[in-house]
Order: C-alpha cells, then structure tokens, then sequence
C-alpha cells in the first residue's frame, strides 16, 4: 500500500458522504430528482440503473464536479456548498475517482499520470514518488515496464487499472467508480471487480460504484441503490425504486427492477417506435 | 371592433404577432446567451490572471508549452512574412511608379509592415496554428473526462492548463511579430531590388526617413493584446467544449472565428488610441509619405 501521505480518520458515527434531496438539472431536463442517500464508512454501495438515468451526474456530484440545483452533498457532515474552491480542492485529496473512460492523461506517461497527485500535493522527494509508483503498479496487477508507456500505448483494461492506481495515490479514505468494468471482457471485469475488493480492505475505505453490471454488483456491494430515469417516472414517483442488499434486489418483485436484472427489452422497442421514454 | 377569432384573417392576423414575439423572444434569447458569454470570458479571464500570481508555474509544464506555440510557429510566421512583403512590393509599384515616386517604395512596404501587417499577420498565424490546436487540445480533454480528472485530484485546470498556453502566447508572440517584420521587410526589399529594379541606396534611405521605433513598437506593443486574445478566447472555447467529434471541431473553428475577429477589433481601437499618443509627442502631425 502506498504509505504516504496518512488518510485523515473518519468519524464512524457520521455517514462518510451523504446527499439530500438532491435535484439536478441540465436547462429543461431534470436527471435527479430528491436523490437523499447517506454511506456510511467502509460501506460498498452500488449505483445501479439504466443508461441515462444520472448515475454518473450523482457521482460527480458527490466530489463537487456538478453542482446541484437543489438539495445538497455532504461530506463528513458539512456541504459542499459551504467550501470555498481552495478548501474543495483540497477536501477533494480525500477521494480517488476512477473515471469510465480512465481519463489519464495523454501527454504524461502512465509513472507521470500516477505521480500527479503526489506531486500535486506532497513534498515527497522523485525517489520516494517512484517507489510509490511501482508500489501501486504491483498493487493493481501492471508490469513495471509500462512506466514510461503513454496511456494510448495500453489496452483498456490496462488504462483502468492505472487509471484506478492513480487515484490511490494519496490512499483517500473514500473512492468513487463511475462504470469501472464497461467495455472490458469478462475476465478484466472480474479482475476489476477483485481489485476494488481489494481496495476496500484496505482498511475503513468507503465506496461507491456507478455500474450497469449485475456481476460486479454482485460482487462488490454492502448496499445497493437502483435509480430509474426520470423520463419513465411520473412526476411525483421517487427516482430510487430500490435500496437494499444485492440478495434482497434478487427477491425484488418490483417489474422494472425485474426487467434490469434479466435484461430483457419489455416494451422498449415499441416506445422507441412511439417517440416515448427516456 | 372585435373580430371573430375563427376567421382565416384573424387566424393569419395571430399568427403574424405570434411569429412576431417568437422572432423578439429569439433575438433576446441571443443577446442574453452573447451577455453571459461575455461575462463568462471576462470571468475566465480574471481567474487566468490570479492563478498567474498566486502561484508559480513549474518549468517541466512551461518549456512544452513555449515550445509549442514560440519555436514551432517560427518557420509559418517567416515563410508569411516573406510572401506578404513581396506581395506589398508587387501591389504598390504600379501607383508610385505612375506618380514617379518609385523609390519611395521602401517607405509604404515598411511602414505598412511594422504598424500593421507585421503583428496582425504573426497573430493571425499564430490563432490559425496555436489557437485552434488549443482549443481542439482542451476541448478532447474536457470531452475525455480529463480536465474533470485534474479537477477530481484537487489540482486547478486553470492553472495547469491555461496559463502556460497564456504565458507562452503573450511571452512569444512578440519575437513572433519581429520575425514577421524581418521577414516582410527583407521580402519587400529583395522583391523591390531585384525585379523592379529599385535603387538600395533610395530603397533604405526612404524607409529610414519614414519609419521610426515608434512605429515598430506599436506593433510590438499591440501584439501583446493578440497574444493575450488569442490564448484566453482559444482556451475558453476548449474548456467549453461540446460533446463528440462535432463539439471539439467547433470549438476549435470558433476558436479562430472569434481570435480572428477580436484581433482586428483590438487592432482598430489599439491603432486609434496609438495615434493619438504619437500625435501627442510629435505634435506637427503625421508624417507625409508622398
């Protein structure tokens, strides 16, 4: 495990990261609706639901990327709102965020992407930021001879894994996936899906996973929350149809929460046909 | 006199005045959005500026970077520079040589190419090669998720990647624009001397006559607003970027649409202003040419 710099303690009587009523919109469009959830430290909880439904828009709400309409994100118990954009940048230390696309970026090399934020943010001398570095590589399964690739030169699943080292740099107590395994092959996904357990053994890490992958679902969550996109709901129906235990969403009666694990089309296409749905 | 709303000319009557508020409603729609514009570069602008201050930039992130928009945009500035002196020379020739005045040549290529075309040429250059790849560099960036990756690791997209681009643009534009004059002159000579057959010793003494530092200066002078232009119209494009494959294109046309028209907007007014200044230390007015 990286060993610098120390991870500030959580105070396990507060949720970690908790939204409330929690309303954005793009203009016209409304994508979350009073979205309150509390996670609580070392929790897992898994973000489900359908293409399109704001699970991505709930995530980077959570690290202050979006900012909501309404409603508020609070970390440790204060909001977002109240930090200035010094102390947000700051407060942001905290989390890791693994992007979808991996987001590394394409002038430094895959050493130089891991090393941002340590260099960003501590006084380590190059020596120590390299033994990190290859700390990290080990840690998430990459050989030491991509150091010095540049990240068009890996495969995506490479690029996931290094995008996921990155941000374990500074060892935040809180790491945020947003569709970590999408556009990878079984075997990487479960690969990915092993290493964000492994991550939270890490010791009191929190996590939240954006997915629309029952497997990796299944595998990582303590808590799952199912959000529906606002366009197939009726203006007063809460947007989370479902908040519980992966065993309880495989009891879930619900039909919507049926048609998503099965993954079937329904009506789908005759929708499509109608000019309706999201 | 009330008119039955059901009747084809109160339904063409209605449909005039509501084609007439949609049309009202459209233009102040597009007069709030170029507002807002505004006020978001003026905005941008600012926090370019206080990141300039408030912390230094690392060598490892500005060598790059003036590398990029200085030595690489060397040879297309001079290649321009060159071409444009010999087109003023070919332009200019017919009319002096029918007023007689063919030596004094020299005067209206140089002056024209310091004062004028020198820095509006390196700057336009500069918005059509440097410009354009900022804005489609940032705009891929913002579209891949990487500016939110920056900003994600507390780091400030702003400061990483705005300002060298700033910095190198107002820092390097102006060896730019001397190039473009060295160029243009040196161009407007060889042409004047070798196939119109103009005097040197007349070509030079002219010139001498006519154009002084202050000319060259304002161009100088004027070119750091180009460079500053440039870099923060071009950066505020790509950080603003539009989804996909589209978005990045247009951002990177209109990143120099708009440098373009901002430089000739700012080279009016610096040109105006300018004058008023050099009539202010040399009082007996311009110089007279012919």
């Amino acid at each position: 495990m990286a060993p610098s710099p120390p991870a500030t303690p959580v105070d396990p009587a507060l949720p970690v990261l908790a939204t409330e009523r929690l309303t954005v919109r793009f203009g016209l469009v409304t994508v979350l609706r009073d979205i309150s959830v509390a996670i609580a430290p070392g929790e897992t909880l898994v973000i489900l639901g359908e293409s399109g439904c704001g699970k991505t828009v709930l995530l980077k709400c959570l690290i202050g990327l979006i900012r909501p309409s309404s409603g508020e994100v609070r970390f440790e118990g204060r909001s977002l709102a109240r930090h200035s954009e010094r102390s947000l940048a700051s407060l942001r230390t905290k989390y890791g965020f693994v992007f979808q696309g991996a987001a590394l970026f394409d002038s430094l090399s895959i050493a130089d992407n891991i090393a941002f934020p340590l260099r960003e943010h501590t006084r380590l001398a190059e020596a120590e930021i390299a033994a990190i570095v290859d700390q990290l590589l080990a840690e998430v399964g990459l050989p030491p001879q991509v150091r010095s690739r540049k990240p068009m030169e890996l495969s995506g699943g490479m690029r996931k894994r290094a995008g996921l080292a990155r941000a374990l740099a500074l060892d935040p107590p809180v790491v945020l996936y947003d569709e970590p395994t999408t556009g990878l092959d079984p075997i990487m996904t479960d690969v990915i899906g092993e290493l964000i357990l492994k991550v939270r053994a890490r010791g009191g890490v929190t996590s939240v996973v954006v997915t629309h992958d029952m497997h990796t679902a299944r595998k990582v969550a303590d808590r799952i929350v199912m959000l529906h996109p606002l366009g197939r709901l009726a203006a007063d129906a809460p947007q989370i149809v479902f908040s519980g235990t992966p065993a309880e969403l495989d009891r879930s009666r619900d039909p919507r929460i049926r048609q998503f694990i099965e993954g079937r089309a329904g009506n789908r296409l005759v929708e499509a046909a109608a000019g309706g749905g999201a | 006199m009330a008119t039955d709303p059901t009747t084809p000319v109160a339904r063409l009557r209605g449909g005039f005045s509501d084609w007439i508020a949609d049309r009202v409603a459209d233009l102040g729609a597009f007069m709030l959005d170029r507002v807002a514009a505004v006020g978001d570069v003026a905005i941008f602008t600012f926090r370019t500026l206080g990141w300039i201050v408030a912390r230094r930039q690392r060598r490892d992130v500005l060598v790059p970077a003036f590398y990029q928009i200085g030595v690489l945009s060397l040879p297309v500035v001079a290649l321009t520079g060159l071409f444009i002196g010999m087109v003023l020379a070919v332009q200019s020739y017919a009319q002096f040589r029918a007023l007689g005045l063919q030596t004094r040549l020299g005067s209206v290529i140089n002056l024209s190419l310091v004062r004028e075309l020198g820095p509006v040429l390196a700057a336009t250059m500069l918005a059509g090669r440097v410009g354009s790849a900022m804005a489609a560099e940032l705009g891929t960036m913002r579209v891949t998720e990487q500016i939110d990756a920056l900003e994600s690791m507390g780091a400030n997209p702003v400061y990483y990647l705005v300002v060298p681009r700033f910095l190198g643009c107002l820092v390097l534009i102006p060896t730019l624009t001397v190039m473009a004059d060295f160029m243009g002159v040196l161009g407007g000579y060889l042409y004047s001397h070798l196939v119109l057959g103009i005097d040197y010793h007349h070509y030079w003494t002219n010139s001498r006559e006519y154009v002084d530092a202050f000319d060259f200066l304002m161009g100088i002078f004027k070119s750091f607003f180009f460079g500053a232009a440039i870099a923060l119209v071009s950066c505020h494009h790509g950080f603003h970027s539009g989804h996909g494959a589209e978005g990045v294109g247009r951002a990177a046309t209109n990143a120099f649409v708009h440098s373009f028209v901002l430089i000739l907007i700012l080279d009016l007014f610096l040109g105006m202003w300018l004058n008023n200044v050099h009539d202010f230390f040399r009082p007996e007015g311009p110089r007279r040419l012919l």
